[in-house]
This record gives structure tokens, sequence and C-alpha cells, in this order.
């Protein structure tokens, strides 16, 4: 018989073994747990009668699995009120990380929010194989700003955008970027951060005929390439397996990149 | 090179393989990429009249040899859906609409209001086990409901009309019976089969938000076939085998018990989209070995062969 008989998708209980507060809005929630992920990857976080959401992994130290989430709503309020010891099911690794490109020697990586955990994550490889680094992280505000600590550990040229300046360059991660592009010969962009930031950044690139990595979430409700609620306009994939990062190929061909996103249901909302 | 082309219900399909309802199908462009991973057509996401949110998650899961879902019909309504679905030439393939009602007056709603002469054929789903309001769980697994539903959508489109039908009722042959009598073209069968319930133990809960769900994939696949065999020697018009066809030596079984084409669903979580293309491959390959020229050559023969035998 094949393997894929074999597959067998379902949430492990688990208990949270430590919560990091990262900002007023973002905890990060820990377990002891070997996921072996690659970065950009998500996990499913199941709270037993509340629901099941997507998550990126923000560390995976080979025992330790933790998830930096930002509360927004009904999930997200639900998790916050849960203590370590508290136990949620975790399902995944799942879905396209990011890759170490052939010939990328010089790269830069924009996140913005959460997004910031994966691109350190693809970041600390990267270091590894003496890649040189230019590293973005914008929010809105100083108090927003995400993983300075780490990111201050990283062997990076470290630059932070915030819109009203109270941190770092004021204006937003694309005024750094088209500084860097000016001054070097860039190899590849690794982006991850709410859409519309993306887009802009996707745009420079494209411009000036650079490839990027690029992390696309989607509404996800199974992360296994079965239930369409992730499927993108254009080409038809499911985020969760064919993504959620993709390159700049292909996301020439998401159509609605940047535009719009479908709710659960499969209403289309636009960014 | 055998022929794998099939023709139901006066559709042309490029090989036997057809998406099932509910899996991927909620976007144009999503059937689109299934086309292209090799189907021969494809159902949308069943539609009801107004938007739906679903289920909370989990919606679904594995289990040993099996698949649960209860995602509850979510969907965005029949007034966006029309909107979704146009220009269906795009999709390279036939697309079959999939419409649910709360009874048999919605129902011809439905197909009054959501079809298009651009799908080639309509789905009724009246077999749910997982959605309170709809399929079995409101009772329209009787061949009463049957008729009625059946006789109500007939009267309101000219598209080749599919009934399809939960493994749950049964004689299923009746049941298949009643759909032929009011004017159905084809049967699909089946739908997932409970509820079933699956416990996390430490979770103390079922892993659905639902708390129970329908059961697809190899666990149901002996009893669809056999809802295939007992629906193909009551009734004359088609049948499209749907339940765990995973591979193609599930398909074949299914023809060879008398389906005409089959869904696969649940087969796209064991081996991705690309299921499509290898399950036609794997037909192929069995029509060679095996000496047939056509898919065409297989379908319900084992039948034959028993009467034949005496
Ligand atoms: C691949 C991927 C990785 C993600 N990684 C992180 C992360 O590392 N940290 C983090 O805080 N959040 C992450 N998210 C977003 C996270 O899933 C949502 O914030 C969460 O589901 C919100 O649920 P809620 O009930 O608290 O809020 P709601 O009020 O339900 O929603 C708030 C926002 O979250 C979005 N959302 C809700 N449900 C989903 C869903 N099932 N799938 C995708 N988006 C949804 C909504 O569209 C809305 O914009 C990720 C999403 C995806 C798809
Ligand atoms: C996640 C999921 C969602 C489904 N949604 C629908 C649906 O909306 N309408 C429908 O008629 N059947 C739905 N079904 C049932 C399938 O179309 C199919 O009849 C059943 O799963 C058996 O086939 P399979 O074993 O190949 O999946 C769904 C099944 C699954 C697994
Ligand atoms: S989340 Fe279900 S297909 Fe991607």
């Amino acid at each position: 018989m094949e393997k894929w008989i074999n597959k067998l998708d379902k949430p492990l209980m688990m208990p949270i073994t430590r919560r990091q507060k990262e900002n007023e809005n973002v905890d990060t929630f820990f377990f002891e747990h070997s996921i072996n992920s690659q970065a950009g990857q998500f996990v499913m976080m199941w709270i037993p009668g509340v629901d099941e959401k997507p998550f990126s992994i923000a560390y995976d130290t080979g025992t330790e699995l933790g998830l930096a989430v930002a509360k927004v709503g009904p999930f997200t309020e639900e998790l916050f009120r849960l203590k370590v010891g508290d136990k949620v099911g975790i399902r995944g690794p799942y879905g396209k990380g990011f890759w170490k490109a052939d010939g990328a020697k010089k790269v830069v990586m924009v996140g913005g929010g959460y997004g910031v955990a994966p691109l350190l994550n693809i970041a600390e490889e990267l270091v590894q194989d003496e890649v040189d680094i230019h590293f973005i992280n914008g929010a809105r505000s100083k108090d927003l700003l995400l993983f300075q600590d780490r990111l201050n550990n990283l062997e990076a040229e470290i630059y932070t955008t915030t819109n009203d300046g109270s941190h770092g360059i004021k204006g937003l991660v694309t005024d750094p970027i088209k500084e860097i592009l000016k001054k070097e010969k860039i190899d590849l962009v690794y982006i991850c951060g709410p859409e519309l930031m993306e887009k802009a950044v996707f745009d420079i690139c494209e411009a000036s005929g650079i490839n990027c990595q690029i992390s696309i979430e989607r509404y996800m409700k199974c992360g296994m390439g079965v239930c369409g609620a992730c499927a993108v306009d254009g080409t038809g994939e499911p985020m969760c397996i064919k993504g959620p990062v993709v390159d700049s190929k292909t996301v020439r061909g998401i159509t609605e990149f940047g535009k719009y996103h479908r709710s659960g249901s499969g209403v289309k909302n636009n960014f | 090179m055998p022929d794998i082309s099939i023709n139901l219900a006066g559709i042309k399909f490029s090989n036997p393989t057809i998406l099932a309802s509910g899996i991927l199908g909620v976007t144009k462009d999503s059937l689109k990429y299934v086309v292209k991973n090799g189907a021969g057509g494809c159902v949308i996401k069943s539609i009801s009249k107004e938007e739906r949110k679903g289920h909370n998650a989990p919606n679904m899961h594995a289990i040993e040899g099996g698949f649960m879902n209860a995602v509850g019909y979510s969907n965005p309504g029949l007034e966006k859906a029309k909107k979704e679905f146009t220009n269906l030439k795009d999709v390279g393939g036939p697309v079959i609409a999939s419409i649910i009602g709360t009874d048999a007056d919605e129902f011809a709603y439905m197909a009054e209001n959501l079809l298009s002469e651009e799908f080639a054929a309509v789905e009724a789903v009246l077999s749910c086990p997982h959605t309170p309001g709809y399929g079995t769980l409101a009772g329209q697994g009787t061949p009463e409901a049957t008729e009625e539903i059946t006789k109500k959508v007939r009267a309101k489109t000219k598209l080749p009309l599919f009934i399809k039908v939960s493994p749950e009722s049964q004689p299923i042959g009746e049941i298949a019976k009643a759909a032929e009598a009011a004017g159905a073209d084809a049967i699909s069968a089946t739908n997932s089969m409970g509820p079933g319930i699956h416990l996390d133990i430490y979770a103390k809960k079922p892993i659905l938000h639902f708390g129970m769900g329908g059961v697809s994939g190899p666990a149901l696949r002996p009893i669809a076939a056999r809802c295939v065999s007992d629906i193909y020697q009551s009734v004359k018009i088609p049948v499209i085998g749907i339940g765990g066809v995973t591979c193609g030596r599930d398909a074949i079984e299914m023809m060879l018990l008398g389906a005409s084409a089959v869904q696969v669903g649940t087969a796209v979580y064991y081996r991705g989209a690309e299921v499509f293309k290898k399950i036609t491959d794997e037909i192929e390959e069995y029509l060679k070995q095996e000496g047939f020229e056509s898919v065409n050559d297989i379908i319900g023969i084992i039948h034959e062969k028993q009467w034949k035998n005496g």
C-alpha cells in the first residue's frame, strides 16, 4: 500500500509551557514540541469548544515551538485568557516556507508586525551561509515594533521604520528599500507582513527586476488543501499548500494580490 | 491507447474523474486549477439561498483510514455565487452546479435562480449528514422527500439533473427509483456517511467543532460501492460513484459495479490535486492490461457476468 493512507492530520493536545509578552497586543505562546519546521510554515491551533486558526511558526528551536499571536478577535482573545499549563491542540507544520535561493548572496528582508518572526527564522539560517542581509522592520509606532532584541542579535544591517518617527526612520518600509536598491545590487527580497505593505514592496522590486519571496495569508480552515477557502484568484491554487510563501513569478499570476481576500464563506473583501 | 472519455447524461467528460462538491471548488479559478490537474469535470461547492458562515473549525480532520468533516455548508449565497460562476468556459471542462435547500420549494428557487446555461448540469444534494436544516438532518433522505424535491427542481431547469444521495438512506435502490420517477437524469452516490463522532480523549471533546460529522475517504468506500451496485440494479439512469475513490483501482471497482463516472473528494487530501491525473493514468493502465478499448466497456460488467452465469 502506498504511504498516503498513513496520513493522519489531527490536532495534538499540548500545554502552553511559557508565555512571553512581545508588545501591548502580541504574546508568544511556547510549547515543548519538536515540530521540525521550515521558516515561514504555519500550524493550526485548536482551542476546544472555540475554534481552530492558523499561526506562523515564530520560534522552532528543535525542542520548543513558539507562536507569536496578535489579539484581534474572538479566538485570539480566548487564547490570551489561557494560562501556562492550559492545553491547546496543534497540528502541522503546514505549507511551503521561505527557501534559500541559489546564488542569492545579498538579500533584503522586509517585515511588518508578526511577519518579522518567520523572516528572522530564515535570516538566522542565511547568516550561517554568509549571505549579506539588510533587514527592515516596520511598525506604526515604537511600542508596536516586534522582536527588536532578536533582530539586534542578528548579523545583519538593521533598519527600523515607524510611521510616526517614534523610533528609527520616520516613514514606511518602502523608504529604506528604495535607498538600498539605489546603492547595491540585491539578488532577492523576502517579504512578510500586511498585504498592502507586501504589495508596495513587491511593486518596487518588480520595477527594479528583483525577484521576491512573499508570504500570502488567506482565510484558512483546513491547512491541508481540501476546503478551498484559501484558493487565490488567477491561479486558483490553495495558499495553505502552494504557499503561504510564493515567488514573484507565482505572485504575478495571483490577480487578487494586494486587492482583495475572501472570508470563510467565500465572500470577497477588499484590503 | 484506450478511450477514457465518457458521456454521461449527454455531457462529454474527457475522463471519468470529476471533482466532488465541497473539496476546493469555492471559486471559479479553483475549478480551473482542478481541471488543469486532470479532472474530467467538476462540481462546485454547494450553494444555499443566503450566505452561510458554516460551523466553527475544526471543520475536518483525518482518522485512521478515513476523513471526518462538518463544514456546515459555508458558502457566499446565491447572488454572489451567480457572479462567481460566469464565463465557465475558462474552466476547461464541464462545471456542475450544486444546490441545497431547506425544503422542496427552496430547492426549486435555487434551480430557477442560480442555474445559467453555462452549467453542464445541476446536482441537488439531499444528503448532508451534519448541517441542521439540510440533508438527512432535515429528512431529505426518504423516497417521498426525494421524489418531491426532484420533481420541483425538474420543473425549473432543463439542465441534466443529478440527485446526490446518502449512504444512510436505505434501501437505497428505492431512493434512486423515486428520483428516477420524478425526472432525475443521474444519481450521485454517495455523500459522506454518518454522522460519526471522533473524540480527542485528552480534550475530552469531539475534534469537530460541530460535535459530529460526515465520514468520507477509504472508510466509506465499500459502503458507497455497495450503494452504487444497488442503484445500478434498480434504475436505468446512470450512477456516479462517490466515496473513497483514491486510486485507479477504486475508480475501476466503482465502474465495474455500475458507475458511469466517479467523483473524487477526500483523495485530494491524500494525494493532492494531481490525484485526478494519477487516477486517470491508473485507469488507463488497467484498461491496457485487461485489453479493454474503452472505459465505457467496463461499466457494470460484473453484474452481466453474474446474470449470465445464472
Ligand atoms: C498562514 C497564516 C499565518 C498566520 N500567522 C499569524 C501569526 O503568526 N500571528 C497572528 O497573530 N496571526 C496570524 N495569522 C492570522 C490569524 O490566523 C488570525 O489573526 C486569527 O485567525 C484571528 O482570529 P480571531 O477570532 O481572533 O479574529 P477574527 O475577528 O475572527 O478575525 C480577525 C482577522 O483575522 C482574519 N482571520 C480570521 N480567521 C482566519 C482564518 N481562519 N484564517 C486566516 N485569517 C483569519 C480575519 O480575516 C480578520 O482579518 C495567520 C494567518 C495565516 C493564514
Ligand atoms: C471537507 C468536505 C466538504 C464537503 N462538502 C460537501 C458539499 O458542500 N456538498 C456536497 O454535496 N458534498 C460535500 N461533501 C461530500 C463529498 O462531496 C463526497 O460526497 C464525500 O466526501 C465522499 O467522497 P470522498 O470519499 O471522495 O470524499 C464534502 C466532503 C468533505 C470531505
Ligand atoms: S485552508 Fe483549506 S484548502 Fe487551504
